[in-house]
């Protein structure tokens, strides 16, 4: 300890922000990630609601978009969500077991949001919507509606990698609950795309 | 930078989450003007992506730092939304009368 930080400590006054571990370097550089990605869906987002707001003859998306199914594949994410933390609480309390079967599950439960997103797409695709235009009014809907939810599809692939390198991992006992630091960072990344649907099926699908 | 802190109620966020949801969706069905929709389903993604943030991403019990790397994308989304405003304002106060002579002076 230094001899500033001794001589705070002996005064009672708080001492100021830790400086960085090693355990935390790489929650940092999660975080300042997740920062740029928000800022790329935030972008995303504005594009969309200001392309839809100049637009005289924009769809209404509930009359064209599944919501049942999404409201399905929302609700699918925010299990996977939930079943993130249980494996990180299942390590941090020495529960290896716990920590697999809760990483499956939610691998599970991204590998399933993945395969409904391929079948709405398969399905809509069908019905005419492309990249290009669609028949249900202007033809920037379904471009904006394929890069939204296509962008957000890439995270949730790259995430189900992420989990299960983070898996094959846990698999070989490599986390204990000293040592769960790599955990909770992809538990970060799964959260964000979480967060991020939520965002994208209000405003895409909803409003 | 890890906070020792007591593990949250996953499950009871879990629960808001889900009610916020089907919320959202009877919204959609009610019979009440579109703007009141719009905007009673922006506070409701607001408030999920909180919680989510908050108790999943256990930001309540991070440091301040973490906190504000959190927000700044959201400022910058909010101050990218009125720089588009002049835009936006631009296209749609645009008269038939304006667009005519430039498609005309492409032919």
């Amino acid at each position: 300890m230094s001899q500033a930080a001794t001589l705070d400590h002996t005064l009672g006054v708080e001492p100021a922000e830790s400086p960085l571990t090693p355990e935390s370097w790489g929650k940092l550089g999660m975080w300042v990630f997740l920062a740029g990605d928000a800022m790329s869906f935030g972008a995303l987002l504005a594009g969309y609601g200001a392309l839809r707001y100049a637009s005289a003859d924009w769809p209404v998306p509930s009359h064209v978009l599944g919501i049942q199914l999404t409201a399905f594949m929302t609700f699918l994410l925010i299990c996977s969500s939930v079943t993130m933390v249980k494996g990180l609480a299942a390590i941090q309390n020495g529960d290896q077991a716990g920590l697999r079967r809760f990483l499956l599950l939610t691998i599970l439960g991204g590998v399933t949001f993945l395969g409904m997103q391929a079948f709405e797409w398969t399905h809509l695709i069908e019905r005419g919507m492309g990249l290009s235009g669609n028949p249900f009014g202007a033809s920037l809907f379904s471009t904006t509606f394929f890069c939204l939810t296509g962008f957000h599809g890439c995270h949730v692939f790259g995430g189900v990698v992420y989990l299960s390198c983070i898996l094959v991992q846990a698999s070989r006992g490599r986390y204990s609950p000293t040592n769960y630091n790599a955990v909770e960072i992809a538990a970060l990344y799964w959260h964000f795309v979480d967060l991020v649907w939520i965002l994208v099926f209000t405003f895409v699908y909803l409003i | 930078m890890a906070v020792a802190h007591e593990q949250p109620n996953y499950m009871g966020v879990f629960w808001w989450l889900l009610a916020l949801t089907i919320l959202e969706i009877a919204v959609i069905y009610a019979p009440i003007a579109h703007f009141v929709i719009a905007i009673l389903l922006i506070g409701m993604a607001l408030t999920k992506a909180t919680l989510v943030a908050l108790y999943y991403m256990h930001l309540k019990f991070e440091k301040r730092t973490l906190g504000l790397i959190a927000l700044t994308p959201l400022l910058l989304c909010v101050f990218l939304v009125f720089a588009l405003t002049p835009d936006l304002s631009a296209v749609l106060h645009q008269s038939p009368k304006t667009e005519a002579p430039a498609e005309d002076a492409h032919h």
